[in-house]
This record gives C-alpha cells, sequence and structure tokens, in this order.
C-alpha cells in the first residue's frame, strides 16, 4: 500500500505565513488560557488530599457531599465521580502530618453511613513536597531543553538547534493550553506528558531535519525554501505514518489505560498531533527566518572537508614515511 | 552476500536472551529474576517521612541528665538544682567544694562530645556542635532502623525502609489488604515507643491538680497524664530508667486474664531499678510510655532481676502491637507524614488489566498496519517489535527493575515508536526502489541513509527520558525506565535485527514481487 506518492515537492514555503499565522493564534490562545483560567494544579504539585472511593453500585454523589460537608475541616472539598458512576473522588486542599489517624481514615468514618463501599487510594501531599515537586518539575522541563539544544547544535548548526527548540516550545505551549482549556489536573504524570512530547516532537522534527541537512548536500538549486520543500515532501509519508502508529497506541491507552492516566494519555494525544504538524509546517519556515544560509553551510562544509582531506593526506604521507 | 550474517544471529540471540529471561515474569513462576511490580500495580503503601530531630537533641540531654544523677548518686557526690533547660543544656550545683575535681573528671569520662562550663560552684554541660549534628544523623538512621524491625516483626512481606536525601525515610510497604491493616502499621510505624520509669514526687503530689506547668517545671517536675482515666501525676522532670536498658518485651497475661506486657531490663538497668526501688519503699514509681502514666504502682520491696509489667487495659492487638514497638527500640525523634500514597490491591488489579488491554490493542494495531502497508517489510518490522517487547522485560527481570503504571504507558508508547525506525528505513528502501535500484542495493543504501536520522531522533528522546529519571519521583521513575530500555532494545532490534532479516532472505526476495515484499508498484526495479 501507498497513500504519499508525490511527483513534484508540495510547496509548502510559499505558504509558511498562513501557517505562522495558524500556529501564532493557537499560541495566543494557549497562553491566554494559562495566564487567565491557570492550570488546575492536583495534589501533587498543590498538595492536598485525594481520597478514591469504591461503592458498590451507584455512589451516592449527594449523600457523600453532605457527609464531607459536615465536617468544617474539609469545607471546599470537591467529589467528583471517577471514571464510572460506582467511584467518586474526595479532593481537598487539607494533609495531616499524623502518622496514625490521616484524612484518609476520618474520610472513611465520615462516610460510614452512605453505603457499602472500599476505599481504592489515598494519596496525600504535604504542602511543602508539592513546592518541591513543583520546582523540581521546572527544572527537568529546562534541562531536558537545554539537554537537547546542546546536541542538536552538536549534531546539525545553532540555527537547526534553535529553530528545532522553537518548535518543541510551540508544542508543549499548546499542549498546555489544551490542559487548561479541558480542565485536566496537572500532576507528576501530566509534567511526564510533557517531557515526553518534548522528546517525541523532537524526534519528528529532527528527521525533517536530517533530510533538510542531506538535501543541502545533494540539492543542487541553492535556494533554501526549495530545499526545504523536496525534504519536508520526502518525509511526509514517514512522519505522518510514525505519528499514526504512535496516536493509535496514545489513542488506546486514552480510551482502555483506565481514569488513573487518563490526564497523562490525555496530555500526550494533543502532544502527538501538534508535534507531527509543527515538525512538517512550523519548525522549517523559522529555519528560514533565522537566516540560514545554503552557500554558506556548503562553504563550511567544504572548508571542513578540505581539512579532512588535507588531514588525511599528511597522515597518508606520514604512514608512507615521505614526511 | 553471505545469506547467514551476523547480525541476523545477533539479533536471534536477543530474541532467545529475551524471551528466557522475560518468561519468569511473564509466568510469574516461584524462581528466577523477575520484574517488581510498583505499588500502583500490587497496591501498598508509600510514605515519604520527615523527622524533628530537635526531639532527638532533648531526650539526648535528658537521658544525659539522668546519667549525672546516676552517676553523682553512685558516687555520693552531693548536688543540686539538676536542671533541663531549653532542651539543650543541663545546669546543676555542686554543694562540696571538694567534689569539683571528681566530678568534673567522671563527667568527661562517662559523656563524650559534651562541653562543661564551670561559674563557682554551677556547672553547666552542653553538647558539641559536632555532637549535635552527630545526633540528628543518629536519630534518622535509628528512625530507619527501627521502622524497618518493626514492620519486619510485624510479618510484612518485603518492606523497604530507607534514608532519602539528607532528613527524610522512605517506607514502601506492598501487599497491605485493607484501610483498617494500613491504619494499624502507620500507628506501629509511628509509635514513638518512648518507655520511661519515673518516681512520683510524693512530696507534692497532692497538689498536682493546681498546679500548672511552670511551676512544675521550677521544682524539677513534670506532669503526665494517666492513660485511662482523667488522673494526673506529678514526677520527677529526670527519669530512672529508659527504654534504651530494655532487653526484651512480650505480651502475657495478668491474673484477671488481661493482656499486659512483660519486660526485661539489661544488667546496668537492672540494677539501677533494683537501687531504686530498695532507697524508695513506699513511695510510688509510674511506668510511663510515650508520655502518658500506665500505672504507679507502689514499691512495696526492692525489686531486683529486672522484670517490670506494663498494664493498662489494653486490647489483645494492641498489646501486640506494642510488644513489637518496645522491643524494636524507641523512636528517638518522632517522625511525620510528607507524602502518602496508598493504592489499594483491586485499585491496582483494574489498573493492571486496563494498561494490559491498551497494551495488546494498541500491539495489535501497529502489527495490523505494518503489515498491510508495508507487506512483508511490515511483517519483519513486526518480528523486530516482538523482540523488543521481549528484551524490555528481560532486561527489567534481570535488574529486579519495578514496573509501575506509568511504565506500562512507557512499554505502549514504546510500541508506537519502535515501528518509527522500521518506518523510516522502509520509506527509504522504497525511494532507492522507486528510482530503479536493484533491491540488494535499495536495501543496503536504505539502511545507511536512514541511520543518522534514527541515531539522532531515539538520542534526543532519550535525553528527555534520562532527565525523568533523574528528577522524576516514584511511579514516574518507572515511565522513564520502559522508555529508555525500549528506546535502546529497539536500535539492537529496529536497525540491527531487521537489517539481518533482510540479508538473510535477499536470495528469496523476488524483484518482480515488490508488492508483497514491500508494498509497492513499480516497473521500475531491476
Amino acid at each position: 500500500m501507498e497513500i504519499f506518492k508525490y511527483k513534484k515537492p508540495l510547496s509548502l514555503m510559499s505558504k509558511s505565513k498562513r501557517f505562522g499565522m495558524v500556529s501564532v493564534a493557537l499560541l495566543v490562545l494557549s497562553l491566554g488560557l494559562i495566564f487567565t483560567k491557570g492550570f488546575n494544579y492536583g495534589i501533587d504539585f498543590a498538595g492536598g488530599t485525594l481520597v478514591q472511593v469504591q461503592y458498590e453500585g451507584k455512589a451516592p454523589i449527594d449523600k457523600v457531599r453532605d457527609a464531607i460537608g459536615a465536617d468544617k475541616n474539609y469545607e471546599g472539598a470537591s467529589v467528583t465521580f471517577f471514571g464510572s458512576e460506582e467511584e467518586v473522588v474526595i479532593r481537598t486542599k487539607m494533609s495531616s502530618k499524623s502518622l496514625g489517624e490521616d484524612i484518609g481514615d476520618k474520610m472513611r468514618t465520615l462516610l460510614k453511613d452512605t453505603g457499602k463501599f472500599e476505599v481504592r487510594r489515598v494519596d496525600m501531599v504535604g504542602a511543602k513536597v508539592g513546592s518541591e515537586l513543583r520546582e523540581k518539575g521546572l527544572m527537568s522541563m529546562f534541562l531536558a531543553i537545554l539537554g537537547i539544544l546542546i546536541y542538536v547544535s552538536f549534531r546539525f548548526e545553532w540555527r537547526f538547534a534553535i529553530a528545532s527548540v522553537m518548535a518543541l516550545m510551540h508544542d508543549v505551549t499548546i499542549a498546555m493550553g489544551a490542559v487548561v482549556l479541558f480542565g485536566i489536573e496537572v500532576n507528576l504524570d501530566t509534567l511526564a506528558a510533557l517531557l515526553t512530547i518534548l522528546g517525541y516532537s523532537l524526534n519528528d522534527t529532527i528527521i525533517v531535519f536530517d533530510r533538510i541537512r542531506e538535501g543541502i548536500r545533494t540539492i543542487k538549486n541553492p535556494d533554501l525554501g526549495a530545499i526545504i520543500d523536496e525534504s519536508v515532501t520526502q518525509t511526509l509519508s514517514r512522519t505522518t505514518l510514525t505519528s499514526l502508529t504512535t496516536f493509535f497506541v496514545v489513542l488506546t491507552l486514552f480510551l482502555f489505560g483506565g481514569e488513573i492516566i487518563r490526564g497523562f494519555s490525555f496530555t500526550l494525544l494533543v502532544g502527538v498531533v501538534v508535534g507531527t504538524y509543527s515538525s512538517i509546517f512550523v519548525a522549517s519556515p523559522i529555519l528560514m527566518w533565522l537566516g540560514f544560509s545554503v552557500s554558506g553551510f556548503r562553504e563550511k562544509e567544504a572548508v571542513k572537508l578540505k581539512r579532512e582531506k588535507e588531514k588525511e593526506k599528511m597522515r597518508q604521507m606520514y604512514e608512507n614515511g615521505t614526511l | 552476500m553471505k545469506t547467514l550474517n551476523f547480525r541476523v544471529i545477533l539479533f536471534a540471540f536477543a530474541l532467545i536472551f529475551g524471551i528466557v529471561f522475560s518468561v519468569p515474569s511473564i509466568t510469574q513462576s516461584e524462581s528466577g529474576k523477575k520484574i517488581t511490580l510498583g505499588l500502583d500495580l500490587q497496591g501498598g503503601l508509600h510514605m515519604l517521612l520527615g523527622i524533628k530531630s530537635d526531639v532527638a537533641i532533648e531526650s539526648r540531654t535528658k537521658s544525659m541528665a539522668a546519667t549525672v544523677k546516676y552517676i553523682f548518686d553512685d558516687e555520693e557526690i552531693i548536688f543540686d538544682e539538676l536542671r533541663m533547660v531549653d532542651g539543650e543544656k543541663i545546669t546543676f550545683e555542686l554543694l562540696d567544694n571538694d567534689d569539683v575535681v571528681k566530678a568534673k573528671e567522671l563527667l568527661k569520662k562517662a559523656l563524650e562530645g559534651t562541653v562543661l562550663s564551670q561559674d563557682g560552684l554551677k556547672f553547666s554541660l552542653e553538647m558539641t556542635e559536632k555532637e549535635i549534628a552527630r545526633t540528628k544523623q543518629n536519630a534518622i538512621k535509628q528512625a530507619v532502623d527501627t521502622i524497618r524491625n518493626r514492620l519486619n516483626e510485624f510479618g510484612l512481606a518485603e518492606p523497604t525502609v530507607a534514608k532519602q536525601g539528607e532528613d527524610k525515610i522512605l517506607v514502601e510497604v506492598p501487599g497491605i489488604k485493607t484501610q483498617e491493616d494500613e491504619q494499624r502499621i502507620r500507628e506501629l510505624i509511628a509509635r514513638a515507643a518512648h518507655l520511661q520509669l519515673m518516681a512520683v514526687d510524693e512530696e507534692r503530689a497532692a497538689r498536682v491538680m493546681t498546679m500548672n506547668v511552670n511551676e512544675a517545671k521550677s521544682f524539677g517536675d513534670v506532669i503526665l497524664p494517666d492513660v485511662n482515666t482523667p488522673e494526673k501525676y506529678l514526677l520527677r522532670q529526670i527519669p530512672i530508667l529508659d527504654g534504651s536498658m530494655l532487653t526484651d518485651a512480650k505480651v502475657g497475661f495478668d491474673k484477671n486474664n488481661q493482656p499486659v506486657i512483660n519486660f526485661a531490663l539489661n544488667g546496668q538497668g537492672a540494677k539501677i531499678f533494683g537501687d531504686f526501688t530498695a532507697k524508695s519503699v513506699g513511695k510510688r514509681m509510674a511506668v510511663v510510655l510515650d508520655n502518658k502514666v500506665y500505672s504507679a504502682p507502689n514499691i512495696r520491696e526492692r525489686i531486683g532481676g529486672g522484670h517490670v509489667q506494663i498494664s493498662g487495659n489494653f486490647k489483645l492487638e494492641e498489646a501486640h502491637d506494642l510488644a513489637i514497638a518496645l522491643r524494636s527500640g524507641a523512636l528517638l525523634a518522632p517522625v511525620f507524614v510528607m507524602e502518602k500514597r496508598s493504592v489499594g490491591p483491586s485499585l491496582g488489579a483494574d489498573s493492571i488489566k486496563a494498561s494490559s488491554i491498551a497494551l495488546v490493542l494498541g500491539f495489535v494495531l501497529v502489527i495490523l498496519f505494518m503489515f498491510f502497508y508495508y507487506g512483508m517489510a511490515g511483517v519483519i518490522a513486526n518480528v523486530a517489535l516482538v523482540g523488543n517487547l521481549f528484551l524490555i522485560l528481560a532486561i527489567m527481570s534481570l535488574f529486579g527493575a519495578t514496573l509501575t503504571l506509568p511504565g506500562m504507558a512507557g512499554i505502549v508508547l514504546t510500541v508506537g515508536m519502535a515501528v518509527d525506525a522500521n518506518v523510516i528505513i522502509n520509506e527509504r528502501i522504497r525511494e532507492l526502489l522507486h528510482a530503479g535500484k536493484s533491491v540488494a542495493k535499495s536495501i543496503e543504501d536504505g539502511y545507511n541513509n536512514a541511520f543518522t536520522a534514527i541515531l539522532d531522533a531515539n538520542v534526543t528522546t532519550l535525553i528527555a527520558a534520562v532527565v525523568l529519571y533523574a528528577y522524576g519521583t516514584g511511579a514516574i521513575k518507572g515511565f522513564a525506565l520502559t522508555m529508555s530500555i525500549g528506546i535502546l532494545a529497539s536500535m539492537l532490534t529496529a536497525i540491527v535485527g531487521t537489517h539481518g532479516i533482510y540479508q538473510w532472505l535477499l536470495p528469496k526476495i523476488d524483484k518482480r514481487r515488490l508488492n508483497f515484499w514491500f508494498g509497492i508498484k513499480t516497473e521500475g526495479a531491476k
């Protein structure tokens, strides 16, 4: 089977302004959401307690709310269904330091008369640990981006590195925007999903850049736009196919993987789509805007090649004993 | 070209290795190295505990005071006003100038790491900075050991207790059935189990109900409540002896068939206890546990042998846990919860089920897709994918790595991403075939052309995974781990393995049937 058969390269660069507008619009929207509505931090980062309760039969959610509300300590606690009608999750900002009777135990007592139930999960994060985790999370994002920047500069050229990191931030920002838009709780696993998007989206971009790097060496036309068009067209099938297989598995994870990792799989789902889009339509135009010069790159390559050849010649002479 | 090449042999070895070492984990056999299931999959309790190390300093000071008193009494040095100040300093006054030299010498010998300062006949004794740091470190180390002992004695399977960072303790207990059991375990961990035998201040005992804390302090006393009744006791602040001299504690029954705890003291403890009871006939002595008075019997005669009993209307379960706590020693400093994650066994089982369904479905989708899109080339990629899965499991089994729910997600994701390499390679091969190259040349060049892209792409994903592993906590580490192993294993299976299979099959590849082999229709191939 073959889906992608192009006799002629697609002219993408000529349309790059239009895609740029779409991206800018999405970015503005995402940033707007992040700064106005803000993240819905889960207990991992905000501190607090989460209690997951499963009832036999439908959970009497109103009764649960009343029972919890009866205790002044848990004012503002939220009770929501979780995955199915049998399960509810109670979230409160409170956390307790005591090892003995903790909030989970107290909830159990409060819920005593609401029916037959089983407490299936109690997560509690103290405020101090929460802020530590938040710091660590930001640090890990920063380090991952830095590491990638260094590696790509080393393997390609600094403009490639900047372009790929910009594409990456584009993807992560839009994924975060989606997380805010859909009110997904931001926990450690959401952060893990964002970091995975970093790696994944870059993966796609690198494949395209690799082709462009190759195109610069092999394609006669020195116009960068033409080289990019041809390279992107050549990798289009691969980019789409891999994204498709990844999309399949993330979708199964989202649909069947269970409620606990839904935030994680949702974030990834968005990331895969945006990452694919950006590696085709966003990363390469940035390369152009950064003023990457094909002839300059070729000259540098030629000089490098020449130097290597000279070295080789010297070595040959040395080995032959003529030096 | 040789048909049996090193690549395919290497792949075969990897496949056999993968299957052999993943079998124990898949079948959950008794023997062999297995993947450990994370607490979020098998159910259990994960806690990060903090420690109030100031309390360790205070109790160290208190026991220093007890030592001072014991030495002076023993050597018949007359002293007065032995006090603890701010929980970190002891002051006392000697009454006889002739005792000063002897007292100084004795204290220097008995109490290492302290500074004694003198102002006339008034003395104060303090720990050095180094000793304070050492005491704090010791408190954490001791807490780790004590909690581990308690959990082991409770009969739980493979609990983990470890120091984390400078001042935190990680506790992981798998296999807890109910929330009630969990609470019992938490209470056992938290129990300070600080046993003290203290003298009742008989001179002022009558005034205890009207006396406030500060007043009691000025007499060198403390007021402690009874464990069961609202009654209060006025006790000498510095205990006769404490739980550090205890050698054994067992549950027994008194004459009313009520559970009690019998404990035995070591030689030194027995001697101190014997001496004290001999001197204090007719007075009361309180058995104090965690700052609550359990009993305060009258001393009728000297009690030798060092056997003491605690009674306090215990339930049998309670007495059992308390005896464990006493046996495993007191916590020098109380611990508190900083983070707790507890998952019931049924939720863990549900998570395994859900993530396994996602894995199988995702896997089947990818396999079908690859087959329909690439024909035999897709089948070869699928063989590599299966090999990849086995390799991930085998490597994790060999290292006894922990599989968490995010870890499962990592494996699912790897299934989607591992075929990436094969997609890149197959696309390259198709391109070359379209350009009219021979099958052999297309395969060789296809692999060469694809290699740098695959390498760069994998390294960058690996960078993100490694950062995640270094900075992630708990379950998230599991995700980073399976992703990293998956990426590395895919380099072997998807690049080397499939390349070997192509070379091996090359003589059989019919250039007229490119649609069957590579899923393309082309007239150009030679």
